[in-house]
């Protein structure tokens, strides 16, 4: 069959072929059901029997997989899809460095492959729980769509992570496939794995900066793993990090749009100040330092993810040819690090110090300055913004010892630029860098659904351009279809 | 002494990334396939040197950024591109009547006045259906024609019908032609005419969807009749498989079919006018089978042998669409044209009026113009709508939609 379109034959959409797999054909189906008592249980609370214009993918080359249609979410076709092979692939690092890429699980890795997937895994449900109740509050039908995109690809990836369970780990997989189904985010019983995934997404800042970096984080844990020597998990994150990018998106142009409003708001009022608060939100708008909080919030919950600095787990992953680097292939040099060393920020002595480690033990660090630099980037594109509309004011990534629950940083207190702070000092000013409860109260009243087809609420930005390039006033959701 | 490069060369589209909306995901580099997307810290550039308008880039970019295009004299270079903070606004070149009077229908002056004489008759500035895809135009012009190969010439009326109505498929093989259900595309017959010129371009409705021909074929039909003395469509009409045809365009960028699955569709037309009209029904037909909104379709001809796709048109079943023919030279029958049938169907054309998710489109000769809108007058007076008011609003909306010749 052509792997590169998909077979929409089969109930489950997929490219690998799965009518010639009537093993795994008939495991998917067996999970199929639960999955969609899971979407309809914890998926977009209030707007299942609405049409959604989604994206969906009908092949995995450029053309085909970005069709846009109205669509009921129940209705969407998840479905498998795996980008194109590439010819005698070899696995790109490690001590298999060279060797032809493993189209079956390698036995001594076996178990090693199974948790990053699992983890993997666990995150892309979780999401779609932390923002189940958002739609309700949604500044705009376009914003909505983009939620609800968001939700679906997400669902999608929990699809594209089960496959592999099911396919290559036999019972074990199947069991880890439906362990997937029961965790909840912020459950106490059965919590998400990671910690980012067990919070509350409580409002559409929330949203947008949990999608520009904790989306981010995944992004970068998908390049890692699409560098993979084990060729259907590689091809997996390659498709999956084509979707990620909507996501990111998502993010960026939430916080750009939110930011770009505030901005205008005040120069209208002729506010200078970015600190006026309370004549800033008297406008009906997110003054700029409480982003700020969002920012140092999201960013630190986000840099836990990456794991402690020093990993004896992610030298194994990498030795074993399973995890590579971020863009492994565009690095020059001998891909096995066996000699090398890697500068990790740690605490010495009560400082925050750069100590030179074996390169193969920090491997998380690396891929955290790499997440780090990308963020950066990102937050300077929000600060043209507000430097455009003449706001003297500039948002900054915290340092990474800041709010830290893993890692080096975790048993101390410190401020965003870095100074480390006795616990006393730090519950006094706890609430200058991270959200306070006045600040979430000011936001959720903010958060009052617009439903008026090209309306956006007061505090956000409408974007520059809609959606597969519809107008102003496209109907992005049919909410009573 | 050279002349200035920028007088000397036509103005052409550059493709650029708009750095304001690029969110600098990599998707595009990654997805091109020929190299031509590079970045720096600062931005992601299209060469232009390198880019062949592929268009692969376009669906999977997340932000829209990936699609924006200037008409250049000399393009801006990658170093350029890197510095830039926002795209530059459109310079002031040399540019054709058409594009001066923002139109948009097409960036070539032969295409551009073919197309506003077409779309004279809807009274006004046409508008695009707001929920119409975003086509792209003027890919391929007179001095950079796309070469078609002719894969199909089949003759559509009956052999003894005085008219010689032909579906002819062109193949575009390795070359972008991206094309929506309602566009135009030009047609250069060869040879020169007898000053010694070369001919004029005409331009033919694309009768196929945007998918093509056949579902993932890169080609597209036409609907082409023969005229006596014409010069392009006897060259059309007289094409045999394997003959290759310089083709420009796509353009046209109003007349266009609305995406929005519930929106309802009225078609008016006479003979070959019914090429795009073919092209939406496909569209219908092929990706949106479950779609709440109604199409229905007006179509006259003298005879049914002289009705275009008259035998297939049977087999698309009523749900999808509602035919009404009208023949005019049926033997011991009454001359029936297209406005007398709206008129004995008044009650479901006043319906669909009533309803403002509906779009209206004509398309055919330009004598039915002024039969039609005095049948829908006199529907709407029954029903007690004003017809010049509506007409008005729904034009404005882009549910008016006239292309006659």
């Amino acid at each position: 069959m052509n792997l590169m379109n998909v077979d929409y034959s089969t109930q489950i959409p997929n490219n690998v072929g799965l009518t010639e797999d009537p093993r795994v054909l008939k495991a998917l189906e067996t999970w199929h059901p639960g999955y969609l008592d899971w979407w309809q249980d914890m998926g977009p609370e209030g707007f299942q029997e609405s049409l959604v214009y989604l994206r969906t993918a009908v092949s995995v080359d450029p053309k085909g997989w970005a069709k846009f249609d109205y669509v009921k979410m129940p209705q969407y076709r998840w479905g498998i899809l795996l980008a194109p092979a590439e010819e005698s692939r070899k696995v790109p690092f490690g001590q298999h460095y060279g060797e032809a890429a493993w189209q079956e699980v390698p036995g001594e890795h076996r178990a090693m492959l199974r948790r990053l997937i699992v983890i993997q895994g666990d995150t892309e449900p979780a999401s779609v729980e932390q923002q189940r109740h958002l739609g309700k509050t949604a500044p705009s039908l376009y914003d909505m769509r983009n939620l609800f995109q968001v939700n679906v690809e997400e669902g999608r990836h929990l699809w594209a992570m089960v496959y592999l369970l099911q396919k290559y780990f036999g019972r074990d997989g199947r069991e880890e496939a439906d362990e997937l189904l029961r965790r909840r985010s912020g459950s106490t019983d059965a919590p998400r794995m990671l910690g980012a995934f067990n919070e509350a997404t409580p409002d559409w800042l929330s949203f947008f900066m949990f999608t520009f970096f904790t989306d981010r984080d995944g992004k970068m844990q998908l390049e890692s793993l699409a560098q993979s020597g084990f060729d259907p998990l590689s091809r997996t994150c390659r498709f999956m990090l084509t979707e990620e990018a909507h996501h990111m998106f998502v993010g960026e142009t939430g916080v750009g749009r939110t930011v770009q409003r505030t901005c205008e708001a005040m120069k209208a009022a002729g506010i200078e100040d970015p600190y006026d608060v309370a004549r800033i939100r008297a406008l009906g708008v997110i003054d700029l330092p409480t982003v700020q909080k969002k920012l140092n919030l999201h960013y630190s919950l986000s840099l836990d993810l990456f794991g402690s600095e020093v990993s004896t787990n992610a030298a194994n992953a990498f030795n074993a040819g399973i995890k590579g680097r971020f863009q492994e292939t565009k690095i020059e040099d001998d891909h096995k690090l066996t000699n090398s060393t890697y500068p990790v920020l740690k605490l010495v002595d009560g400082e925050i110090k750069r100590v030179d480690e074996p390169a193969l033990t920090a491997l998380n660090m690396r891929l955290r300055d790499d997440y780090t630099n990308d963020c950066g980037k990102g937050v300077e594109r929000w600060n043209k913004v507000i430097e455009k509309t003449g706001v003297q004011f500039r948002l900054e990534l915290p340092h990474v010892a800041f709010h830290r629950h893993i890692g080096e940083f975790k048993d101390v207190h410190a401020t965003p630029s870095g100074i480390l702070l006795d616990d006393a000092t730090w519950a006094k000013q706890r609430d200058q860098y991270l959200p306070s409860t006045a600040d979430g109260d000011f936001i959720s009243e903010l958060m009052k659904p617009v439903m008026e087809v090209g309306q956006f609420a007061g505090w956000i930005a409408a974007p520059k351009v809609g959606i597969d390039n519809k107008p102003g006033d496209f109907e992005y959701v049919k909410i009573a279809a | 002494m050279n002349a200035p490069v920028l007088n000397t060369t036509a103005p052409h589209k550059q493709h650029l990334i708009d750095p304001e909306i690029c969110i600098r995901c990599n998707t595009c580099e990654e997805t091109c396939p020929v190299d031509a997307v590079t970045h720096d810290d600062n931005n992601y550039v299209v060469d232009p040197d390198k880019c062949n308008f592929c268009l692969d880039c376009i669906a999977p970019c997340p932000t829209g950024s990936i699609d924006n295009w200037r008409m250049v004299g000399k393009p801006y270079t990658v170093a350029e591109q890197f510095s830039w903070n926002e795209l530059p606004v459109q310079e002031q070149i040399e540019l054709n009547a058409a594009a001066e009077k923002g139109d948009g229908e097409a960036e070539d002056d032969e295409a551009a006045r073919l197309i506003a004489q077409a779309h004279q008759g809807a009274g006004g500035k046409s508008i695009a259906p707001a929920s119409a895809s975003k086509p792209k135009i003027n890919l391929y012009n007179r001095s950079k024609p796309a070469l078609a190969t002719v894969t199909g010439n089949l003759r559509l009326t009956a052999a003894e019908a005085d008219n010689d109505v032909r579906h002819i498929i062109l193949d575009f093989g390795a070359q972008v032609f991206p094309v929506l259900e309602g566009q135009s595309i030009g047609i250069v017959a060869p040879g020169t005419d007898k000053d010694g010129k070369p001919h004029n371009i005409r331009l033919y409705s694309v009768a196929s969807p945007r998918e093509g021909e056949k579902t993932g074929a890169n080609n597209l039909s036409l609907t082409v009749k023969r005229e006596p003395n014409g010069v392009c469509s006897n060259y059309l009409c007289g094409l045999k498989k394997g003959d290759q045809v310089q083709v420009t365009g796509p353009f046209g960028a109003t007349f266009l079919m609305p995406d929005d699955p519930s929106a309802n569709i009225i078609m008016i037309c006479t003979g070959t006018g019914s090429a795009p009209f073919r092209g939406f029904t496909e569209r219908r037909r092929r990706n949106m089978k479950d779609a709440p909104g109604r199409m229905m379709l007006y179509f006259g001809a003298r005879r049914p042998e002289e009705l275009p796709y008259f035998g297939p048109l049977q087999k698309v079943p009523d749900g999808l669409l509602r035919k009404h023919f009208a023949y005019s030279r049926v033997a011991g029958e009454p001359k029936t044209y297209v406005q007398d049938r709206m008129r004995q169907t008044a009650d479901e054309v006043a319906v669909f009026l009533k309803n403002d998710r509906t779009h209206v489109y004509l398309c055919g000769l330009k004598g039915m113009e002024s039969g039609v809108d005095e049948a829908f007058a006199d529907i709407c007076r029954g029903a007690g709508i004003d017809w010049s008011g509506l007409r008005t609003q729904m034009r404005a909306q882009g549910r008016y939609h006239v292309e006659t010749y």
